[in-house]
């Protein structure tokens, strides 16, 4: 049995092998090496060893989707992975989304639509409506999509569906959906 | 978290025979069930062997003119295939009702067979529960219990938890068949319908796997056409698990297949009710559930999954 003690001090006689592990992220576009405890989850690794703490830890348990980033240019939960397990994958963060000078016509959507209130869930929210939009023009269907054989419809119908793994506890989803419709009809 | 060690693996053989060789290990793909358990310390595992290297990520048409699935095909990606979406509606169909697109591009194939159950009780290590601790009884059959989401056929005194996988039922309407390979090197086929165990006295053992055995992929037989579904009620419109689902396969002649979820242990289907088919709803349902034994809190549910089949062969009447 572990002591409490014993996981700090990152070695464990009783386990077969090393309790840290080095991996290379590629984060915005930056090679970043790290050595870190194996337990560390994705979502850890860009917070606490990164400082890069756009990303948000909601519920820690992939059911609020605060923390929602791109691995190679797919939406994850970071905090349901392992930053082991990502040596040399590409991550990218609402960091490398925009900046304030320079934001992704999302981010720009989401001020002028007032797409928040308190704001902690708006970087989960807007990566996972870039995906969303890319998802959709790559014709990945629905559980609301009708024809699976036809391109899905940019509707606000589809949006909630597929926004459904962010959730938003100041209940600000009315103005979410008006901003990522407003980037989905300008494409 | 417990502390674990951790290693990538380069070919199936060998990752099996390293999980039987080292105590308490387990394997890791898409990691959206395990690592949450872990936090929970619901599991334990002292290595992690990480099979994402195995290449198993493709889909490729079987000698039968069916589908080999690889185990480590993403949820989102097997759902996408032009492949499925146009001879297997209801498994895309299915898939697209489970989770959320964060988990579904994660989440694999094999992972998706193997989750664990989601009943409060096993989530809540303070609670007695036989499957995460076999022997200490069952919470959610004591007096009082919340067991409306859980499981009315096939459960057991020691356990009612349910399957959660909405793949899964679509894939046992569509007679998958799950492909291993053995630490010694061996491969086994095993129908999706012997994969999956009733609870009976030993909840804790969920699958026919072996000590070691890996999943490569599941293969699916040849196209059956007929109209395909799969409707979910659950307590919310999206992003919930099934309090009684149905996966329909119905062709002209009326015949057909019909597999349930949230309702059992394991994606829930027999030939006598598939052949009740052409009577309705009220037969096959009367046969699915003849040895029903519901609590008070989800009896709701034999009722609620007669009119979920009964609106789905209306949809399939056109």
């Amino acid at each position: 049995m572990n002591t409490h003690s014993d996981m700090q001090a990152g070695q464990d006689t009783a386990l077969p092998g090393p309790t840290t592990s080095k991996t290379r992220l590629v984060v915005n576009g930056t090679e970043r090496v790290l050595e870190v405890d194996n337990r560390t989850t994705l979502l850890d690794a860009l917070r606490e060893h990164l400082r890069l703490t756009g990303t948000k830890k909601g519920c820690d348990h992939g059911q609020c989707g605060a923390c929602t980033c791109f691995v190679n240019g797919q939406r994850v939960n970071s905090c349901l992975s392992l930053a082991v397990m990502h040596d040399g994958d590409e991550i990218t963060t609402i960091e490398g989304l925009g900046t304030p000078e320079d934001m992704d016509p999302l981010q720009a959507a989401f001020v002028a639509h007032d797409g928040f209130q308190c704001g902690y869930c708006t970087p989960g929210q807007i990566c996972s409506a870039k995906a969303t939009l890319e998802e959709l023009r790559a014709g990945i269907p629905s559980h609301v999509t009708k024809d699976l054989l036809a391109n899905p419809p940019l509707s606000p119908e589809e949006i909630k569906e597929r926004m459904s793994g962010n959730i938003c506890r100041c209940g600000a989803y009315a103005n979410i959906l008006e901003a990522v419709l407003d980037v989905a009809e300008a494409r | 978290m417990r502390a674990f060690s951790y290693e990538k693996v380069k070919n199936p053989a060998g990752a099996a025979a390293r999980a039987a060789e080292v105590a308490n290990a387990k394997f890791v793909a898409g990691g959206t069930n395990l690592l949450d358990l872990m936090k929970l310390e619901i599991e334990t595992p002292l290595h992690l062997i990480d099979v994402n290297g195995l290449g198993l990520d493709r889909i490729e048409g079987t000698d039968d003119g069916g589908l080999r699935i690889g185990t480590l095909v993403r949820n989102t990606a097997l759902a996408a295939d032009e492949r499925v979406k146009r001879d297997y509606p209801v498994l895309t169909r299915a898939l697209m009702a489970g989770a959320s697109g964060q988990l579904r591009n994660k989440a694999t194939t094999g992972g998706n067979l193997l989750q664990r159950t989601r009943c409060p009780y096993f989530y809540d290590t303070a609670m007695a529960c036989n499957k995460r601790k076999p022997g200490s009884g069952c919470a959610a059959q004591a007096p009082g219990a919340f067991s409306r989401q859980l499981g009315v056929v096939g459960v057991s005194e020691a356990c009612i938890a349910t399957h959660p996988s909405d793949m899964a039922v679509a894939m046992r309407a569509l007679d998958a068949v799950v492909e291993t390979v053995m630490p010694e090197g061996e491969t086994r086929a095993i129908p999706l319908a012997d994969f999956h165990l009733l609870p009976g006295h030993t909840p804790e053992v969920e699958t026919a796997l072996k000590p070691g055995e890996l999943i490569t992929a599941v293969t699916l037989p040849a196209p059956v056409g007929g109209h395909q579904s799969y409707t979910k009620v659950r307590d919310r419109s999206s992003y919930a698990f099934a309090l009684v689902s149905v996966a329909l396969i119905r062709q002209p002649d009326g015949s057909g297949a019909v597999a349930l979820g949230g309702v059992a242990p394991k994606p829930w289907r027999n030939a006598a009710a598939d052949k009740l088919l052409p009577e309705g709803a009220k037969a096959v349902m009367a046969e699915l559930m003849k040895d029903a034994r519901p609590t008070e809190q989800n009896r709701y549910k034999i009722k609620l999954a007669e009119r979920t089949l009964a609106s789905a062969l209306n949809e399939a009447k056109g």
